[in-house]
């Protein structure tokens, strides 16, 4: 079953659209696990990924990255809010969680607790190819496929345990674990953050490379700019649980317009002695997710809030083509001394 | 590609592969002092099989003319009891028992431990808290106290004190198998097969069982010599084995009366305890260390 045959609504549909998702966890204190708080860690998002694009989400530690990924998958319920792949909706009956987990797969961080110590890597790539029913040594034959395309040599590497193997490797075999049950789409969850920069740059080829074979379209999550920049087609920018700013990665890059996507950018170091970074452009932590400044989430630490910021929350706006920011001075007629006169 | 392929193949190979167990038994070897507990433990047992043919005379052949025979006295190697009986024979027929009622009780808390610990660890949430909480009520109670107080309502037997000594590792081994199925499960690997889209129980046999089980048997395997000594005071306050049965831990018993009179003859029973239990602990420890796996 290839991934074109499993194609139903044609390129123009989005192949997944996240709308209003939303997650909440409670906080339970005391004797009777009463809940006293809830953690905002996604709060209403919404966005598309476009069949094979790359979807690169930036954003700081806390922001909502990860959650967003793993809500993605359903490995945690949604509070609200639904995922539609390819015009159909995850969980309904057209679309069980099981199918749907066939189609998109999910790379982790850390290299080593994503394998399990036991079993050697060819057990492990050949797992969830047996979960969806291939008999075993037709799965088995895929794992060894799949690792020669991965760049680990099945003679040297199938037998082998996670151990026995380097941080690059290890995340080799991770994709092709990811691989193994031919997904459509690979949530890659900071896939690459753990590895030295040689080996990260050569995992990076490989995934660029592996897309392009296996007709593959990627949610690429990171902190580094200079790598999401690299991979990505379109740039989402989160913030508090929250989209600050969605474009396709020139514009997000270039001109930027939610000051929270270009402080992040300033803070990226340059080689360009005439670009020096002179002073932090973000002082402290973001404000604690259990209770967001109300308004704008942003405006605590923007250069130009103005109370109006603090009143209204601005909704995701169109900031030129292909982009889209949540910023009141985007938002023509919004109040703020910055924004474009409204249109009469 | 051809790049990359190159340099994943340029790094130097690792010693060759070998299985998981296979591993474990390598570095076993390597550590001399869990062979020689290995290597008395399997002595002792051979001892405990093959009791009939290896003891020098009737276990059970009283006299009262040969009562607390000193160490060496000929005809009683290890001496006599206060009932005249050879103190060799009945240490290696003891040696049935104490093994038996030693090591059963920790195998049948082993399997029902492990089956509640990975059933609460793994499902968590409220029937985790329900599981463990009720665990915990059994776990407030001291292992002796407990122990007597459950042979002593089911009755005298050995079976009512094979019982009761299960009753009392099940928490044990439970919080055990609870705390290391609670960590697998938040590995990635266990994430990562959740949403390959495999089931609970796949997930448990693939994933989860041959993380936990391994940690599981070593604290088992701790634990036998703890189940001897409990085992030896419920038989000193005659609800586990009855005289005329010998077991060390009723033989250290009644021969305390005897220990202004011979000494080292009372202290014996006690040495095999002692050397049981430290072999077993011994073994215990080399296990851990031979099948932690990042060595």
């Amino acid at each position: 079953m290839s991934a074109q045959a499993l194609d139903r609504g044609g390129p123009a549909q989005p192949l997944l659209s996240v709308r209003g998702l939303l997650k909440h966890f409670p906080i339970r204190n005391g004797l009777l696990g009463g809940v006293t708080a809830q953690v905002r860690a996604v709060d209403g998002v919404d966005f598309e990924v476009l069949k094979g694009e790359t979807l690169g989400v930036v954003g700081e530690s806390g922001c909502g990255k990860s959650t967003t990924a793993r809500l993605l998958l359903h490995l945690i319920e949604p509070t609200a809010g639904e995922v539609i792949f390819d015009g159909e909706r995850v969980g309904s009956p057209a679309l069980g969680l099981t199918s749907f987990r066939r189609q998109c797969q999910m790379v982790f961080q850390d290299s080593y607790s994503s394998l399990n110590p036991r079993l050697t890597v060819e057990t492990s790539v050949a797992f969830g190819p047996k979960v969806h029913g291939v008999p075993h040594r037709e799965a088995v034959a895929r794992a060894r496929d799949l690792l020669a395309r991965v760049g680990l040599e099945p003679g040297r590497f199938a037998g082998r345990y996670p151990h026995e193997l380097s941080g690059g490797q290890r995340q080799r075999v991770n994709i092709a674990r990811a691989l193994a049950v031919q997904p459509r789409l690979i949530i890659l969850d900071e896939a690459v953050s753990a590895l030295d920069k040689s080996v990260e740059a050569q995992v990076l080829n490989l995934l660029l490379d592996l897309k392009q074979e296996f007709g593959l379209t990627y949610v690429f999550i990171s902190h580094d700019l200079n790598v999401v920049r690299f991979i990505s087609d379109r740039v989402m920018v989160m913030y508090l649980g929250r989209v600050a700013e969605l474009g396709a990665s020139a514009e997000v890059f270039e001109r930027a317009r939610h000051p929270y996507t270009a402080a992040l950018l300033s803070s990226m170091p340059s080689l360009d002695p005439d670009r020096r970074t002179e002073e932090a452009p973000l002082a402290g932590d973001p404000p604690n997710p259990i209770d967001p400044p109300p308004g704008c989430r942003f405006h605590t630490r923007c250069a130009f809030a103005e109370p109006i910021c603090s009143a209204t929350e601005p909704p995701l706006a169109a900031a030129g083509a292909h982009h889209e920011a949540a910023c009141l001075m985007v938002q023509p007629g919004s109040g703020h001394s910055r924004a474009p006169r409204a249109a009469a | 590609m051809a790049a990359f392929a190159e340099q994943a193949v340029a790094e130097p190979p690792p010693a060759q592969t070998v299985g998981y167990w296979a591993g474990v038994w390598r570095r076993l070897r390597r550590d001399p002092v869990a062979i020689g507990a290995g290597i008395v433990i399997l002595l002792l047992i051979l001892m405990a099989v093959f009791a009939p043919y290896v003891a020098p005379a009737d276990p059970l052949r009283a006299s009262t003319l040969r009562r607390l025979r000193p160490i060496g006295s000929p005809g009683f190697p290890l001496g006599s009891d206060e009932l005249g009986r050879d103190m060799l024979s009945r240490l290696i027929f003891g040696a049935r028992l104490s093994l038996f009622m030693g090591i059963t009780p920790v195998i049948l808390a082993f399997f029902i431990g492990s089956g509640i610990g990975i059933l609460a660890g793994y499902v968590g949430g409220r029937t985790n808290t329900l599981i463990m909480r009720t665990i915990d009520v059994f776990y407030a109670f001291p292992s002796v106290l407990l122990a007597v107080a459950l042979s002593g309502a089911l009755g005298a037997g050995l079976g009512n004190a094979l019982v009761s000594l299960t009753v009392v590792f099940v928490p044990q081994i439970a919080r055990v198998a609870e705390a290391v199925t609670t960590q697998v499960r938040g590995r990635d690997y266990v994430e990562a097969a959740r949403a390959s889209g495999a089931g609970g129980l796949t997930i448990v046999w693939v994933h989860v069982l041959g993380n936990v089980l391994g940690p599981i048997f070593v604290y088992a395997t701790s634990l036998i010599s703890v189940s001897m000594i409990l085992a030896s005071g419920l038989s000193f306050l005659g609800l586990g084995t009855r005289p005329p049965d010998p077991e060390w831990g009723l033989m250290l018993n009644t021969l305390r009366t005897a220990i202004y009179v011979q000494p080292w003859l009372a202290a014996l029973p006690g040495v095999m305890i002692f050397i049981t239990s430290i072999a077993f602990n011994l073994l215990a420890d080399g296990l851990r260390s031979a099948m932690d796996v990042k060595q």
